[in-house]
């Protein structure tokens, strides 16, 4: 398979913020639903504090490849993966791995807003209360820091003790970022996070993305081709559970390798 | 072609609409009358009854006065002690069922095992507890009372919890994963307070049963006519007073049971209510 640029700089070597080394690599993954395999044979690294989008047509296996960086499927029996994902050199499928410390790692949002239902101080305290012993004004200091990363400190600072479902839907997905972000993970998985809202919410996430790659790593899902050109330094192609091609964002969409992908880009697909 | 409102096909539409609305509200009033008359009648017959001395007094004898005081009691009693039992083991099983067990072999046999248990008739809950606990010790007691009942309440708490806990949505529970909750805090903090008012409305709707159940009563706590809070011995209850003294040739027994079917009729009512505006306040939310 014809797939990415090296990106890996010698072992041991510090990345300059210029180039980056990867974050996460994913070597020769299979993913089986039961008897289905979703995934055959991924390879591709993730680049540190750089944006990686996935996109694809829908059952292409991108969901499904963001959900094995953070084991989210080992919530469902029948589902497993077979290969191997270095997150900084361990393999995060070995036995051994303990899951909820992985995920404390590798943050995730979804595409439907999730607050749970408790105030909006607290749906972000739930994480961090996890891994952290807090005293109540370092607390309220890490949801202040993690709501004004996340835009959304000055809509909800007056209301820090109402319900985070009371919000609007480009609010409560605010919120959710806010809440991945303050238990200070080292990766954030996006899983089309802005498939659910208007455009004006779209655009206040998508420059929130660019600015937290400043300090995180981010895999991105969407099906919003323009928007994988907007926020991603790399870019994934997948078709059918297989990564088409791979490679720096504008290679990608200026000129693909692969017939395929320029297809799917140019929206000749099918 | 042309559409207009008095084409055959549209008419014809209009009348089977008309008919079938005939049916159901017909039914419905039909239902609804009997209902009324059942209220308008305990209503007449039990209104006499409420004074203070039905709460004040206990059960008399016949031809003097007496109220309902030790039957109340002893029905409170029972019915706490089987609430506080039957729900941390029905909230329990409800999450296992719901949220470990799913679709596994254990869950599926428990599930129809509990299905079996939540229709199962009440005096064979009762006669149960009479032969297991009852003839061991060889006598009535408050404590088998609570068996019987409890046993009534834990299979609707089992449902009513894990039908809840099934409503919510697989990404709330993820999304809480997603931060690196074990499985435990999820459902405590997450889920299971996203459903609370279900499972608050499961309970209550169990007390309710619970509260008019004489059957499973008869074989475990039996009645007393004294005002007694002990467990270990025969309790006064409302539905086997009302039983006892219903069958009774006494008019001041008889008017006693209709106060006592009151007072019962107006409880469940209102803990249906409340149960109902809970859960409403909740699915809004």
């Amino acid at each position: 398979m014809e797939t990415a640029i090296a990106i890996s700089p010698p072992a041991g070597v510090a990345a300059s913020v210029a180039t980056s080394e990867p974050k996460m690599s994913i070597r020769n993954l299979d993913f089986f639903y039961g008897k289905f395999q979703g995934l055959k044979d991924i390879n591709l690294e993730i680049a540190e504090r750089r944006v990686t989008a996935f996109i694809g047509p829908s059952g292409c296996g991108k969901s499904t490849l963001l959900r094995t960086l953070n084991r989210m499927y080992s919530l469902y029996p029948g589902q497993r993966a077979v290969g191997e994902i270095l997150l900084d050199g361990d393999n995060i499928l070995d036995a051994g791995v303990d899951i909820n410390t992985l995920r404390a790692k590798v943050g995730m949002v979804f595409q439907k807003p999730t607050p749970f239902p408790m105030s909006i101080h607290d749906n972000i305290a739930f994480g961090v209360r996890l891994y952290e012993d807090l005293s109540g004004r370092e607390m309220d200091e890490r949801v202040e820091w993690a709501l004004t990363k996340a835009a959304m400190w000055d809509e909800a600072k007056d209301k820090l003790k109402q319900s985070g479902m009371a919000l609007s839907g480009g609010q409560q997905q605010r919120l959710c970022i806010a809440r991945a972000v303050a238990v200070k993970p080292e990766v954030l998985l996006l899983d089309e996070p802005t498939s659910a809202l208007d455009p004006i919410s779209t655009a206040k996430i998508e420059e929130l993305i660019t600015e937290l790659k400043e300090d995180y790593t981010i895999a991105i899902v969407t099906h919003n081709m323009q928007q994988a050109a907007r926020v991603s330094d790399f870019t994934a192609y997948m078709y059918l559970g297989e990564l088409i091609e791979f490679g720096e964002t504008d290679q990608i969409f200026l000129k693909p390798r692969r017939k395929e992908t320029e297809d799917y880009i140019t929206g000749r697909f099918g | 072609m042309k559409k207009s409102s008095d084409s055959p096909i549209y008419r014809r539409r209009i009348r089977v609409n008309r008919f079938n609305l005939l049916m159901s509200m017909g039914t419905m009033v039909f239902g609804m009358v009997f209902l009324i008359w059942i209220l308008v009648v305990l209503f007449t017959k039990g209104i006499g009854a409420m004074a203070p001395s039905l709460f004040l007094q206990t059960t008399p004898p016949p031809g003097s006065a007496g109220g309902l005081a030790n039957a109340i009691a002893g029905s409170v009693m029972m019915v706490g002690v089987a609430t506080l039992v039957a729900t941390p083991i029905g909230i329990l099983a409800g999450i296992y069922l719901a949220e470990y067990g799913r679709s596994g072999w254990i869950a599926r046999v428990t599930r129809f095992i509990n299905d079996i248990l939540l229709s199962a008739p009440s005096i064979v809950l009762g006669l149960f507890v009479y032969t297991v606990y009852v003839m061991n010790v060889g006598h009535f007691s408050g404590w088998a009372g609570s068996a019987a009942l409890g046993l009534i309440a834990i299979p609707v708490v089992v449902r009513t919890t894990e039908n809840m806990l099934q409503l919510v949505p697989a990404s709330l529970r993820e999304a809480a994963v997603a931060l690196g909750a074990p499985m435990y805090k999820v459902i405590l903090t997450v889920t299971l307070r996203a459903v609370r008012g279900g499972v608050m409305t499961g309970i209550l709707l169990a007390v309710a049963r619970m509260s008019g159940e004489t059957a499973p009563l008869l074989f475990t706590s039996l009645n007393n006519q004294f005002w007694s809070l002990d467990m270990n011995g025969p309790m006064a209850n409302l539905p086997v007073v009302i039983f006892q003294f219903a069958l009774s040739p006494y008019d001041d027994w008889k008017d006693l049971a209709w106060g006592g079917a009151f007072l019962i009729t107006i409880t469940v009512l209102v803990i249906n209510i409340l149960a109902r505006t809970l859960f409403r306040q909740s699915a809004v939310r």
